[in-house]
Parts: structure tokens; C-alpha cells; sequence
């Protein structure tokens, strides 16, 4: 009744190929740019800033990748944290060496190289697939953390090991450091993460988008249409990386500012990241912000809750929240399988009849 | 996309040629010294009863298998190894026996899949969409849609392909293959685990494929009367030899044939 594409006629196939075909999503999409553009500002401070809107944007981007990856590709990857390590590492070693470089150009350039590393370790998807694959994946992980942590050169042999983000400007405002306004840190995260997004969008719709799921539903018959599954899978596990790597410098560079590499990219992080790509639904570009936004918010607003509304101990409250999360996730997974794109799949069918089903 | 010196193979010409093929796995052998050819123009059939060798013989055609012995001649050039996407950028398109269409995707992006080797627009436009991505896209989704004309597959354009019944997915699947615009065409059992309208219809499509588009067609297929109705000419396999190869109406008197779909009594 009230969300309906009747009446919305298409009469190009550019118009049928849009990525909002119906008028109403188009204005959905209008609105809620607009609100994160020029409300949200207004209302933002450090807590907001820190603890909420930039840690969704960062995991966004780092979900929007993998998913590429697992979701639409069928790469199975648990170095997820290990590839957002050589994103930071790069920032960090790109911009202490060429501090004059401009700050965006050292965020792609991080992205690059993660693409680049994601691909080596690529490679065994050529071979092995499904858990064999998730195993190899997961010596990346290792393999990364323990690098950074042994090799001096990395953290440019400073005493503590640890490595610090100095402070870069973009026309005059400081975008990282540590006297950097909430607004700006929200500003640029969600700049970067709305074209990224686009650009994903735009990838999987297309050919190479086609490819990838090809090779995920039927490798065998993606061969014979004429993919080729050493370019689909090693492309897949490029464009994934460079997102997880640009992820992994905005962690780094805007919202840590400082990091130790052990703590900030360890399995964790890494499981963290496929959960949210479940629980948002494996090939959906929409699904990875709600699964970010569901493993990012909920733990707060469960912790808010429990010590504000009942009075707990914040102790007691982090791990009544950690048991609760758990029980969420089992539950969430067996109710809706295919996660939150799915749900949000099944309400636009309702929608369309709703409130008179009959 | 084809090589200038491309020898052309006229009409009525042998497109394809099998030469002494053989086909082991290990100890079995699938294929023993098989030779046949398929023209230009025609519908051949493969047949023989379960465990003849047929999927076995497509599958060496289009580069999934690499037999021990023997060479195969597509246009006029023979090839020893090869891989099943150069047997696809050759022009040979296939279906399989038990659909192998992509579940998650549409019907729409399932016969657009089959578009990608004509596609040719570089990685940075399709990061905008934009330029030469987009109004590569645009053609090609014409082309696409006359073939889900064709097919009459229109009011499932944009379902998932994992939710459409049986019949329908092995017309999408025919409809992927007739994207890639083949010279020839292999179709392992088309009709299986179809009911008789079902079956008409995929009838009518391969004839309106072989006589429209002109496409070569290899036809695996169990139903003897679809065979003898459509195929030129019919090639008959059993325990991975041949045992005949000629028009239906002979193949049918056959004694060979007879005996071995029907059996022959040991004494």
C-alpha cells in the first residue's frame, strides 16, 4: 500500500538498471544522505564521534569488503584483521616518511598495498576451498600480526612498539591527530565510506560483480561461460582487501590514532567482521551496514541499558553484555539465516500490501 | 575477438571433428577409440544407454576432461589441451545434465553472465559505472532480453533462479548458453525429468535455435522419439564405443542399436 513500484514505470533499461529502480527507495536513500551529511553534524560530540558513529563507519568499509569476498565471491577469509593491520601499517609508514603527502593520496596508496598483500594470499584460493581455504587465510592473520609486532622497520623501531598517528590536514583541517574535532572525524569516515559504497554497488552490479558470483554459485559452469577463475577470484580478493586495507588506515589513522598491533588486529577482530558479514547477509552491500550497525550498536545500547536503566555494575554489565550478544547472534541465526538483507527483503514484500494483506 | 586466420567452415561442413578419441580414468574406460563429426547446420544426437560415455565425450569437446589419445578439430583447427573458458571463447556454449545455473542470482544476471566474453570494458569505468561500462551494460541487456523473449522466460526476469521450478531453470540454462552465441551448442539431456508439454516446448526452442540462429547443435538425449524427430543425424554409443552413426531411420533398424538398448540373451 505504501511502499509500492505500481505506477513507477520503466521505460529505458538504464532506468530498470539503477541501483534505486524504484522512486521511493531513491528517496529513501536522498533523505538519509541529507540527514548524514547535515543533521547528523549538528548533534555530534566526542562520545558520539568515538564510541558509535566512526567505529560503524570503519567496520562498514571493512564488512562492505569481505563481503566482497565471502559474500559475493565465496572466499572464505579469516585474515580480515590481518589485512586491516597492513592498512594501518601502511598509513603509518606512508605518512612518516613523505609527511608532505597528501592524506587522501596516503589512504589509497594503503589500500593499494593491502591489495596487493590480499592477493598474495590469495593465491591457495586457486587450489583449496571452503574451511581448507578459511585455514589459509587464517596464517595470514598470524603471519601479519607476528610481522609487524618482530620487525622493528614497521613501527620505525620506536621503544614502546607501538605506532602513533601524527596529525594531517586536508585543506587546512585537521583530519587525524589528537586535535581533531568530532565532526571532522564523522565527516571524513562517512564521506569515504558513502563512495566506497557507491563504488562496491556499482562493481557487483556489473560484469565483474556477475563474475564473482558466478564462481561462488557453480565454478564449474562459471568456466564454461568463459570466466577466468584465477582473474575472478585473485580480482575479488584484490578489491576485498583494499577495502579491508582502507578500513584498517581509517581504524588506525582517525579513530585509534594510536595503536598496538596485537590488541587492535588480533582473530578478534577478524571473527568480529565475518559475524557482521552473517548477520548482514552474505552478498549485500546494504546488509553489511546493518550487520556493522547491529554488532557496533548493540553492545552499547545493552550496556547503556544495563547500567543506567538497571543499575549494574559497569563490570558485571560487560559481561551480563558479552553473554547477551552471544545469545542474540544464535538466536538472530536461526530465526533469519540469510541475515539482515533478507529481513529487510521480506518487509518491502509485506510493505507492498500492507495493512491490507488481503 | 576471433584470430584473422580463422579458417571459415561453411554450411554443411564438418565443424567439429573427433578423431580416435580415448578417455580412461584409471583402469575404466569411458571413451574407447571414438570418431565421429558434427557439421555445420545440424543437429546431431548423441545417444547409448546409462554409462555409454556420452557426458563423458561432451565434457572431453568442451575442455573439461583431456584424453589420452586421439585429437579434436573445431573450425578447422586441431587442439590437444585445452581449458573449458578457451573451448567457451571458441564459441562452444553447453548445459548441463543437473542444472548448473548460479542460484543466487536472476534469471536477468544469470543469461547476462553469459555475456562476459563479449564484454571487453576496463575495471576503472566499472567503478563509476560509467562510459564504455555502462553502455556495454546497456547493449548487452538488449541482447539479453530478446533472448528471454525468445525463451518466453519474461515474468521471471528478476527471480532468483533458485526458486523457479524445474522446466524453468533448464530454459534459463538454455537461455545462458544461447547468450554466449555458440557455433555450437551442446545440450546434455535437455528434456530429462520433464513432462510431456514440457517437453514440446524445449523441443520447439532447440529446432527455432538450430533454424533461426543457425546454431550447431550437439544433443544428448534419452527420449527416443525427441531424437528421431529432431536429429539430422544420430550417433550411438554403448559402453564407450560407437556402434553407429547415420541418419535416425537407420540408426533405428540398427540391430547393434537394438541389442543394446534392449539386451541380447546369453546362452
Amino acid at each position: 500500500m505504501f511502499y509500492r513500484e505500481v505506477g513507477d514505470f520503466k521505460t529505458s533499461y538504464a532506468a530498470d538498471q539503477a541501483i534505486f529502480p524504484i522512486r521511493q527507495d531513491r528517496w529513501f536513500m536522498a533523505i538519509l544522505l541529507v540527514v548524514a551529511f547535515v543533521v547528523v553534524p549538528f548533534g555530534v560530540n566526542d562520545y558520539w564521534a568515538n564510541a558509535i558513529l566512526v567505529p560503524f563507519l570503519v567496520y562498514s568499509l571493512a564488512v562492505i569488503g569481505l563481503n566482497i569476498l565471502t559474500g559475493y565471491c565465496g572466499q572464505v577469509s579469516l585474515g580480515t584483521g590481518g589485512f586491516m593491520a597492513v592498512g594501518a601499517y601502511a598509513t603509518y609508514k606512508l605518512t612518516t616518511a613523505f609527511p608532505e603527502l597528501n592524506f587522501v593520496v596516503v589512504l589509497l596508496m594503503s589500500g593499494f598495498i593491502t591489495a596487493g598483500v590480499g592477493v598474495l594470499f590469495g593465491l591457495p584460493s586457486l587450489r583449496i576451498k571452503g574451511f581448507y581455504l578459511a585455514v589459509a587465510t587464517l596464517a595470514a592473520q598470524f603471519f601479519l600480526i607476528w610481522l609487524f609486532n618482530k620487525v622493528g622497520w614497521f613501527y620505525n623501531y620506536n621503544a614502546t612498539g607501538q605506532i602513533t598517528m601524527p596529525t594531517r590536514e586536508l585543506f587546512g583541517i585537521a583530519v587525524t591527530g589528537a586535535g581533531t574535532s568530532p565532526v571532522v572525524k564523522y565527516l571524513f569516515c562517512l564521506t569515504i565510506v558513502a563512495l566506497f559504497a557507491w563504488v562496491a554497488k556499482n562493481l557487483v552490479r556489473g560484469r565483474f560483480g556477475r563474475t564473482w558470483m558466478a564462481i561462488r554459485d557453480m565454478d564449474i559452469a562459471a568456466e564454461l561461460i568463459g570466466v577466468r577463475p584465477l582473474f575472478a577470484k585473485l580480482s575479488a580478493f584484490a578489491v576485498s582487501s583494499f577495502y579491508v586495507g582502507l578500513a584498517g588506515a581509517l581504524h588506525f589513522s582517525v579513530w585509534f590514532g594510536a595503536i598496538e598491533v596485537t590488541e587492535a588486529y588480533s582473530i578478534n577482530v577478524s571473527f568480529l567482521v565475518l559475524f557482521m558479514v552473517i548477520i548482514g547477509g552474505l552478498g549485500s552491500i546494504l546488509g553489511s551496514f546493518l550487520g556493522a550497525a547491529f554488532l557496533v550498536l548493540m553492545p552499547i545500547l545493552l550496556k547503556n541499558f544495563m547500567t543506567e536503566g538497571l543499575g549494574m555494575l559497569a563490570v558485571t554489565a560487560k559481561h551480563t553484555e558479552i553473554l547477551l550478544m552471544g545469545v542474540l547472534i544464535i538466536f538472530f541465526l536461526i530465526v533469519e539465516p540469510h541475515g539482515f538483507a533478507r529481513l529487510w527483503q521480506i518487509a518491502k514484500e509485506k510493505l507492498r500490501l500492507w495493512p491490507f494483506p488481503y | 575477438m576471433k584470430p584473422p586466420d580463422e579458417p571459415m567452415v561453411g554450411q554443411g561442413e564438418s565443424l567439429l571433428a573427433v578423431d580416435n578419441v580415448s578417455l580412461a580414468f584409471g583402469g575404466v574406460k569411458a571413451i574407447n577409440d571414438i570418431s565421429f563429426d558434427i557439421r555445420r547446420g545440424e543437429i546431431r544426437a548423441i545417444i547409448g544407454p546409462n554409462g555409454a560415455g556420452k557426458t563423458s565425450m561432451l565434457n572431453v569437446i568442451n575442455g573439461f576432461y583431456h584424453p589420452q589419445e586421439g585429437q579434436i578439430t573445431f573450425k578447422g583447427r586441431t587442439r590437444s589441451k585445452m581449458k573449458p573458458y578457451e573451448a567457451a571463447s571458441q564459441g562452444i556454449a553447453r548445459t548441463f545434465q543437473n542444472v548448473a545455473l548460479f542460484r543466487g542470482m536472476t534469471t536477468l544476471d544469470n543469461i547476462m553472465s553469459g555475456r562476459t566474453l563479449k564484454m571487453r570494458s576496463h575495471f576503472f569505468f566499472h567503478l563509476f559505472h560509467a562510459g564504455p561500462a555502462r553502455s556495454e551494460e546497456l547493449e548487452n541487456r538488449q541482447f539479453v532480453e530478446h533472448i528471454i523473449d525468445f525463451l518466453e522466460i519474461e515474468h521471471i526476469r528478476k527471480t532468483p533462479v533458485g526458486r523457479l521450478p524445474y522446466g524453468l531453470q533448464k530454459r534459463v540454462e538454455l537461455g545462458r548458453a544461447l547468450a554466449m552465441e555458440p557455433e555450437l551448442l551442446l545440450l546434455d539431456e535437455p528434456m530429462a525429468g520433464m513432462n510431456l508439454e514440457e517437453k514440446e516446448d524445449m523441443s520447439r526452442f532447440v529446432i527455432d535455435v538450430n533454424q533461426q540462429f543457425g546454431t550447431t547443435i550437439a544433443l544428448i538425449e534419452h527420449d527416443m522419439g525427441v531424437v528421431m524427430d529432431l536429429s539430422d543425424r544420430v550417433v550411438v554409443l554403448d559402453y564407450g564405443k560407437k556402434i553407429a552413426d547415420d541418419v535416425p531411420d537407420i540408426v533405428q533398424k540398427d540391430q547393434d542399436v537394438i541389442d543394446a538398448y534392449l539386451g541380447v540373451p546369453h546362452d
